[in-house]
């Protein structure tokens, strides 16, 4: 109970945590998956494991969409800064992720036109104001961002702006938790359902899981009270034998989410048939494309992308830590070879990814880590 | 990276109806309400604020929660940082 002073709540956070200790039965064990990347962060910097019982085990999930885009797309992305005339756009966590020719930084550093923006607008703004220069933004994101590039490139339709595209990476969450729960390694018993992602999808996306794999999720907001409640709500349904998908979050998301925000997904982006996950392979229909309709606004279609494919080193277990079948110290290259300042694998890239998480957090993590699975 | 920031309306722009002035902790800028459902904000509303956008309308102790946690997480300062950055639209609302 050593961190529990930082907490806003000290009291209900001691009782949640009791009530946890209470539920769940000594003789079972608990595999759940925090899905976001922001609970992942949540959970290693308030120390959360520390007030949980030891048969409750965490498996960070895959939502940090740095983390799980591909090394050639990072490649693609960054060759289009090599063009004449052109200025690549990107927000400021993609700044440092390594592609095989070194960073946008680096790049930037060697002369490439590249500059960091904290929204879409702001490049095409860039794109208004450059009207020589072709402008692109490098769009990653999960469903919490991807609504916002899908407005951009309408508002670039509406005021005429066709110096301004597109590269999408955008990725939907659902592809990626069903790749995780067909994985002939997984272990999971339930999940925490992602807070942000679900004020735009709302609920229903999720409700397969409870469906079709017999899974309990609980959509959770990020701070630590929210964190625990939402393990509690998981191990209840898992107790009486129950899988339903249970909102802890209500106050920020709507069952059925947003659907303004829903409807510009769907009329700018289309699914693609299949997209590369680091660390997770191949999954079909899991991240979105700019449609035909807005050719004029996709960068793929404006720029000879070379459509590059990195393999990752096979020793880096990126998959393994991401189903649950091991802890982010156990893989082969943890610390080693793979560390925050020269990642190897995916998880190790943002400050969002289990590795790093657990890199950062090590001294507090290695006192309250079991010692294997 | 899924960052929201809790801001409050402080302006409404009748020629933009795309955009509103928001106060987040202080710093004054415009952010795009396209992606809110039935987007009717009004000054003194809370708003959900992502990479410019408003993603919803909050009431007012989740928006002091929503700040409470971005401290929580050290990840404020940050927060703050992303809206100064909004370059899109100068203060009299202009475009995009």
């Amino acid at each position: 109970m050593k961190y529990v002073d930082e907490y806003r709540d000290p009291v209900l956070i001691e009782n949640v945590a009791r009530e946890i200790a209470r539920t769940v039965k000594p003789a079972r064990h608990y595999r759940i998956m925090e899905v976001c990347g922001g609970h992942t962060h949540s959970i290693y910097r308030h120390g959360l494991r520390d007030v949980l019982p030891e048969n409750i085990e965490l498996v960070h999930g895959p939502g940090c969409p740095v983390c799980v885009l591909p090394t050639g797309r990072v490649d693609d992305g960054l060759s289009i800064a090599d063009g004449d005339d052109v200025i690549l756009t990107c927000f400021g966590d993609m700044l440092r992720v390594p592609g095989t020719r070194g960073t946008a930084l680096e790049r930037k550093a060697r002369g490439a036109d590249i500059r960091m923006v904290y929204s879409p607008l702001d490049a095409l703004k860039l794109a208004q104001t450059n009207p020589s220069k072709q402008v692109c933004f490098f769009a990653i994101g999960f469903e919490t961002t991807a609504p916002s590039t899908a407005l951009t490139i309408l508002r670039a339709r509406a005021l005429g702006v066709e110096n301004f595209s597109v590269f999408s990476n955008h990725v939907t969450i659902v592809p990626a938790m069903r790749a995780i729960l067909d994985s002939p390694r997984m272990l999971l018993d339930g999940f925490v359902g992602p807070g942000h992602v679900a004020t735009i999808t709302g609920c229903r996306p999720y409700e397969f899981v409870a469906r079709d794999y017999g899974k309990p999720v609980v959509v959770a907001g990020f701070e630590p009270l929210d964190i625990l409640q939402a393990i509690l709500m998981v191990v209840r349904q898992l107790n009486a034998g129950e899988a339903r998908v249970e909102n802890e979050y209500a106050r920020f998301v709507p069952w059925n989410g947003n659907g303004a925000a829903l409807a510009a997904l769907e009329t700018v982006f289309a699914l693609r048939p299949v997209f590369e996950w680091r660390g997770l392979g191949f999954i079909p229909e899991s991240a979105f494309e700019v449609r035909a309709d807005f050719a004029t606004w996709d960068a793929e279609r404006r720029f000879a992308v070379p459509g590059v494919r990195v393999t990752d080193p096979s020793a880096a277990q990126c998959g393994e830590v991401l189903t649950g079948s091991l802890k982010p110290a156990q893989c082969r290259l943890f610390g080693t070879v793979c560390s925050p300042e020269r990642p190897v694998g995916a998880l190790m890239v943002s400050s969002e990814g289990a590795c790093a998480a657990h890199y950062r957090y090590a001294q507090r993590a290695a006192e309250t880590e079991p010692a294997g699975v | 990276m899924c960052l929201a920031i809790p801001g409050q309306v402080v302006e409404m722009h009748p020629d933009q109806p795309m955009l509103a002035k928001v106060d987040v902790a202080g710093v004054r800028r415009n952010v795009n309400i396209g992606l809110l459902e039935n987007a009717a904000v009004a000054p003194g509303d809370w708003i959900l604020i992502h990479v410019g956008f408003a993603l919803s309308k909050i009431g007012e102790a989740e928006a002091h929660e929503q700040l409470r946690m971005l401290r929580a997480m050290g990840e404020d300062e940050l927060a703050i940082e992303e809206v100064r950055g909004y370059s899109f639209a100068d203060d009299r609302g202009g475009a995009p």
